[in-house]
C-alpha cells in the first residue's frame, strides 16, 4: 500500500488525531467534572450538570482508551517506556479515571446530601488530577525524559514522580488545565439554561484568557529556556524500528527549527490562540455554540503546536539523547502499521457517524424543570 | 514463601485487577443480551410489562456497567505500565486486536449505552431496540478481540522475531485471528458470561417471587433466563471441552498439570477424576479415573497417547539446550540494523524462549550447569494443586449450572413458579457463575506459568524496570481503592433490587426507569 516512511508518518498524524478527539470529546467531560462544584451550587443545578454529560461521556472516554490501544499497536516502544515511566503520574490518571464513572453513575443512587457532596468532588478530582497530568507529561516531553536502553532494548528509567512535577512541567500541566476547562465551560453554556451555563460562561472566558496568557508563558520558555532535540546527520526513514543508532545533540530553541524550516506550521499557534480569543468573546457574548466550536479549534492548536514543535521525537531522552525516540524508530512493523490503517480508514468514519447522530438524538439543553418532572431519564 | 520482588507485585496486582474487572464483564456480557432479547418481545408484542422488564435490569445493568468501564482502563495501560518489556516486545502483535477492539467494539458499545439509558422519549420503539442490541453486539465483539489477544499469548501463531528490532513482529494477521485457541475461547468465555447474565436475573426473579412482589416481571424474566441459560451453559461445557481439545494441541503442560498427570498416558487415556496429586513424589494419590475419556477430550482420538508431567519436563530441558547458540548469538549480534539469523541457528532460535528461562536462576545462561538447566526445565510445571482443582470445582459447577437451568426450563415451561425450594436454590446459587468464571482464569492464566508467551518468553522477563516500592504502592492503592467500590456497588445493587421495577400499573408510572430522583418514596 504505502511505504515504510509514508506509513510511519501517517501514523504519527493518526497519533495526533487521536489525540485531538480525546481532548475535544472527553476533554469537555474533563473541563465540566472540574467546574462542577463551582458553577453548580445546588443539587438540582449539580444534576444539571452531571446530566450534560450524563449520556456521552462513556463513549467519549473512547478516545483516550483507543489513544492508548493505538500507541501500543503503532508505537510499542512508545507505550512501554511512557506508561512505565510515568508509573506513579500513570496510577494518579487512573484513579481519576476510575472515579469518574463511578462518581457519574453513583452520585444519584442515594437521596443524603452527604453523600453527593462527597461524590460531587470526587468528581472534581476525577477531571482536574488527569487535566493536570497530561500537560505536566507533555512539558516533561518538551524536556525530554530520563530513560536508556540496553542492547536488548529493555528501557530503565531513572526518574520519579518528583521529577515530574518541575516549573515548566507545572507550567503545562495549568495550559492542560485551563484548556480543557474552557472545553468544559463552552459545552455547558450550550447544554444548560439559567445560573449554571451564566457562571460556566464566566468561568470559560476566565479560562480562554488564561489560556492565551500560559501558552505565551510556555512558549517563550520552549523558545529561550528548554533545550529542544535535533537528529544529527540522516535517518534511514526506513529503517528497522530500533533507537540506538542515531545520534542527537540538544540546543536551546531547537523546538523550533520546523517552525523555522515549515512557516506554514505557525497556522497551529495562530489557531490556539485564535480560537481561545474568539471563545472569550464567544463566552462574552453568550454565544455558547460559537464558544464550542472555537474553544475546540484552540484545543486542536495547541495538540498540535506541541507535535509540530517536536516532530519526529516522540519521546526524547534527556540522559541518552540518541537514544530517544522518533517517528522513524519506534514504531510497529510495515505489516502492522498497514493493517492498522486499513482498520482505521474502515472504522474510524462509522465510529464519526454514529457518534454524530447519537449527539443529534440527544441535542438540547438539560434543565432543571426537566430534570424535576423527571420526564425522561436523568441521573 | 513469597519474594516481594517486582515480578511477583506485578503479578499479583495483574491478577486481583484483571479477576476484579471479571467481576463485571461476564454480567455485562449476559445481561446486554437480556435486555435486547426481553425489549425485542416488548417490540414485537408491544406489552408495556416487557419494557418495564428492560428498563428495570438496565439500571442494574448500568451500575455494573460503570464498574466495567472504570476497571477495564486499568487493564489496558497496566502492560504499559507493569509489563514494559512485555509491550516493546510484543506490542507489534499484541496492540493490534487491543486497538481494535477500542475502534470497532468499545467505541459502539460505550456510544449507544447513553442512548438506551437517555434514549427511551427521544428515539421510536425499533430505533431503541437497535441502539440496545448495538450495545449487546459490542459487548460481545469487545470480548472477541480481548481474547484474540489472550489467544495469543496462550498460543503465539502468525509471528516471528526480528533480531534487527530484538522483538516478534506480525506475519500473519489471519493467522492470529484464526488462532483456534481464540476460537474456542471466545465461545466458552461469552457462553460463561451468558450463564452469569441468566443465573442473575433467574436469581433476583425468584427472590421477586418468593416474596410475591413483582410477580408478572419476575415470572417472565425467569422464563426467559431459564431457556436463555440453559443454552448458554450447555455452549459453555461443550465448547469448554473443545477449550480442552486446544489445550491438548497447544498447550500440553497445561492439560497434564490440570490431570495430574505424571506420566504420559498410553492410549486410550483415562481421565482422573478425582485424586490427590502430590507435588513430592510427582505422584496422584487415591485416584478414580474413566477410561478413555482424557483420550476423546484432549486428542479427539483413542489412539493417540497423551504426554504427562516428566516428558514434558524433559522436552523442555532438551529445547533449553537447543536455545543456547541462538541466545549467544543474539547477545552478540542482535539489535544490529542489519543483523541476519544464519541458516544454522534457525532451528535454535524457536527454542531462545526456553533457554531465557534459566535467567532466573543466573543471568548469564550460556555458563549454566546441567543442575541449572535441570532446575530452569521443571519450572515449566505449572502449580499442579491449583490447577488439578481448579478445574474440577469448574466442570462440576457447569453441570450443576446445566441442570439447574433445566428444572428452571421445566417448571417455567409447566408454568409452575411456585416450588419454594427450587426458588431457594436459584436464589442462592447466585454467586457460582462468578466463582466458576474466576476458576477457568485460573486455570488459563495460572496454568500457563512461567509464560507471559507460551514458549517464547518467560513472565518474569515481561516485567517493567521500576523500584518494586512503585508496586507495592500501587497495588496497595488498588486494594483499597477497588476494596471500596466493590462494597457500594453491591450496596447498590441490593438496594435497587429492593427498590424494585417501576410498573407501569402502580400510579408514579411515567415510563421512566427507575429514577434516582431523591423522593423518599424510593426506598422501602
Amino acid at each position: 500500500m504505502f511505504d515504510y516512511m509514508t506509513l510511519r508518518f501517517i501514523w504519527w498524524a493518526i497519533l495526533g488525531v487521536l489525540l485531538v478527539g480525546f481532548a475535544v470529546m472527553d476533554g469537555f467531560d474533563l473541563g465540566v467534572a472540574m467546574l462542577h462544584p463551582f458553577v453548580a451550587r445546588n443539587d438540582a443545578q449539580r444534576r444539571v450538570s452531571l446530566n450534560t454529560i450524563g449520556p456521552v461521556w462513556e463513549g467519549n472516554q473512547v478516545w483516550f482508551i483507543l489513544g492508548g490501544g493505538a500507541a501500543f499497536a503503532a508505537w510499542p516502544p512508545l507505550y512501554a517506556v511512557s506508561f512505565s515511566g510515568f508509573y506513579l503520574a500513570m496510577l494518579l490518571v487512573l484513579i481519576g479515571l476510575i472515579l469518574r464513572p463511578v462518581a457519574i453513575t453513583f452520585r444519584d443512587k442515594r437521596s443524603e446530601s452527604g453523600w453527593r457532596e462527597t461524590w460531587d468532588w470526587l468528581f472534581f478530582v476525577s477531571g482536574f488530577v488527569p487535566a493536570l497530568i497530561f500537560g505536566v507529561a507533555f512539558g516533561n516531553l518538551l524536556q525530554g525524559v530520563p530513560f536508556h536502553f540496553d542492547q536488548a532494548l529493555r528501557a530503565t528509567y531513572e526518574g520519579g514522580l518528583l521529577g515530574l512535577l518541575n516549573p515548566f512541567a507545572l507550567l503545562c500541566g495549568l495550559v492542560s488545565v485551563a484548556m480543557l476547562a474552557m472545553q468544559g465551560a463552552a459545552w455547558l453554556s450550550v447544554k444548560s439554561e439559567g445560573e449554571v451555563s451564566v457562571r460556566a460562561r464566566r468561568y470559560g472566558a476566565l479560562a480562554a484568557i488564561l489560556l492565551v496568557l500560559l501558552i505565551s508563558a510556555a512558549g517563550l520558555w520552549t523558545m529561550l529556556g528548554v533545550e529542544g532535540f535535533r537528529i544529527d546527520g540522516v535517518i534511514d526513514h526506513a529503517g528497522p524500528s530500533n533507537p540506538l543508532a542515531k545520534s542527537v545533540t540538544r540546543e536551546a530553541g531547537a523546538w523550533l527549527d520546523n517552525y523555522r524550516a515549515y512557516p506554514w506550521m505557525i497556522a497551529a499557534p495562530a489557531l490556539a490562540y485564535a480560537g481561545a480569543l474568539v471563545a472569550a468573546l464567544a463566552f462574552a457574548f453568550s454565544a455558547g455554540r460559537i464558544a464550542f466550536l472555537a474553544s475546540s479549534l484552540s484545543v486542536a492548536g495547541v495538540a498540535t503546536m506541541a507535535g509540530f514543535s517536536m516532530f519526529p521525537f516522540l519521546l526524547p531522552s534527556s540522559t541518552h539523547p540518541g537514544q530517544s525516540l522518533t517517528v522513524w524508530d519506534a514504531s510497529s512493523s510495515k505489516a502492522t502499521l498497514s493493517l492498522m490503517l486499513i482498520v482505521v480508514i474502515v472504522f474510524l468514519p462509522i465510529v464519526l457517524a454514529y457518534t454524530s447522530w447519537v449527539y443529534y438524538v440527544l441535542r438540547g439543553a438539560v434543565t432543571e424543570a426537566a430534570i424535576r418532572r423527571g420526564d425522561d431519564y436523568y441521573y | 514463601m513469597f519474594e516481594f520482588d517486582v515480578v511477583t507485585l506485578s503479578r499479583l496486582q495483574f491478577a486481583l485487577t484483571a479477576m476484579y474487572h471479571f467481576l463485571f464483564v461476564p454480567l455485562t456480557l449476559g445481561l446486554a443480551l437480556l435486555l435486547a432479547i426481553m425489549e425485542s418481545v416488548y417490540v414485537m408484542t408491544g406489552r408495556v410489562v416487557w419494557r418495564d422488564a428492560t428498563q428495570f435490569w438496565g439500571t442494574l445493568f448500568g451500575i455494573n456497567f460503570a464498574m466495567g468501564v472504570a476497571t477495564g482502563v486499568t487493564m489496558e495501560f497496566q502492560f504499559g505500565t507493569n509489563w514494559a518489556y512485555y509491550s516493546h516486545y510484543v506490542g507489534d502483535i499484541f496492540g493490534a486486536p487491543l486497538a481494535i477492539e477500542g475502534l470497532m467494539a468499545f467505541f459502539l458499545e460505550a456510544t449507544f449505552v447513553g442512548l438506551f439509558f437517555f434514549g427511551w422519549k427521544r428515539l421510536s420503539k425499533v430505533q431503541h431496540l437497535v441502539v440496545t442490541w448495538l450495545v449487546a453486539l459490542g459487548a460481545n465483539f469487545s470480548a472477541l478481540w480481548i481474547l484474540v489477544a489472550n489467544a495469543w499469548m496462550q498460543n503465539p501463531v502468525g509471528a516471528a522475531f526480528n533480531p534487527q528490532t530484538m522483538r516478534m513482529e506480525l506475519t500473519s494477521f489471519s493467522e492470529v485471528l484464526f488462532n483456534p485457541v481464540a476460537q474456542s475461547k471466545f465461545v466458552h468465555t461469552v457462553s460463561a458470561g451468558y450463564v452469569t447474565g441468566a443465573m442473575f436475573v433467574m436469581s433476583i426473579a425468584a427472590y421477586f417471587i418468593l416474596n410475591r412482589r413483582h410477580v408478572d416481571i419476575a415470572r417472565r424474566s425467569l422464563t426467559v433466563a431459564a431457556s436463555f441459560g440453559l443454552a448458554s451453559a450447555l455452549s459453555v461445557v461443550v465448547l469448554g471441552d473443545e477449550s480442552g481439545y486446544t489445550a491438548g494441541e497447544n498447550q500440553k503442560m497445561k492439560i497434564a498439570a490440570i490431570e495430574a498427570m505424571w506420566e504420559t498416558e498410553p492410549p486410550p487415556a483415562s481421565f482422573t477424576v478425582f485424586g490427590f496429586p502430590d507435588l513430592k513424589s510427582e505422584t496422584t494419590k487415591d485416584e478414580i479415573r474413566i477410561p478413555y475419556l482424557l483420550g476423546l477430550i484432549a486428542t479427539r482420538s483413542l489412539d493417540k497417547p497423551v504426554e504427562g508431567v516428566k516428558a514434558l519436563v524433559e522436552r523442555a530441558e532438551t529445547r533449553i539446550r537447543n536455545g543456547m547458540a541462538g541466545y549467544q548469538w543474539l547477545a552478540k549480534e542482535g539489535g544490529h540494523p542489519n543483523a541476519v539469523v544464519p541458516p544454522e541457528l534457525d532451528a535454535s532460535m524457536r527454542d531462545v524462549g526456553h533457554s531465557l528461562l534459566v535467567k532466573r536462576i543466573r543471568p548469564d545462561i550460556e555458563n549454566a550447569t546441567d543442575a541449572q538447566i535441570h532446575e530452569a526445565a521443571m519450572s515449566t510445571i505449572p502449580d499442579v494443586p491449583v490447577l488439578f482443582w481448579s478445574f474440577r470445582i469448574m466442570v462440576a459447577l457447569g453441570f450443576y449450572f446445566i441442570a439447574l437451568f433445566a428444572v428452571a426450563f421445566y417448571l417455567s415451561s409447566r408454568r409452575r413458579f411456585g416450588k419454594p425450594w427450587f426458588l431457594r436454590m436459584t436464589m442462592y446459587s447466585l454467586p457460582l457463575p462468578w466463582v466458576a468464571a474466576e476458576l477457568g482464569w485460573i486455570v488459563a492464566e495460572y496454568g500457563r506459568q512461567p509464560w507471559i508467551i507460551d514458549a517464547t518468553m518467560p513472565t518474569f522477563l515481561g516485567v517493567s524496570n521500576i523500584p518494586a516500592s512503585n508496586v507495592a504502592a500501587s497495588l496497595a492503592a488498588f486494594v483499597l481503592f477497588y476494596s471500596a467500590l466493590a462494597i457500594i456497588d453491591v450496596a447498590l445493587i441490593v438496594k435497587y433490587v429492593r427498590i424494585g421495577p417501576r410498573e407501569e400499573a402502580q400510579p408514579q408510572s411515567s415510563g421512566a426507569p427507575v429514577l434516582p430522583a431523591p423522593a423518599p418514596a424510593q426506598t422501602r
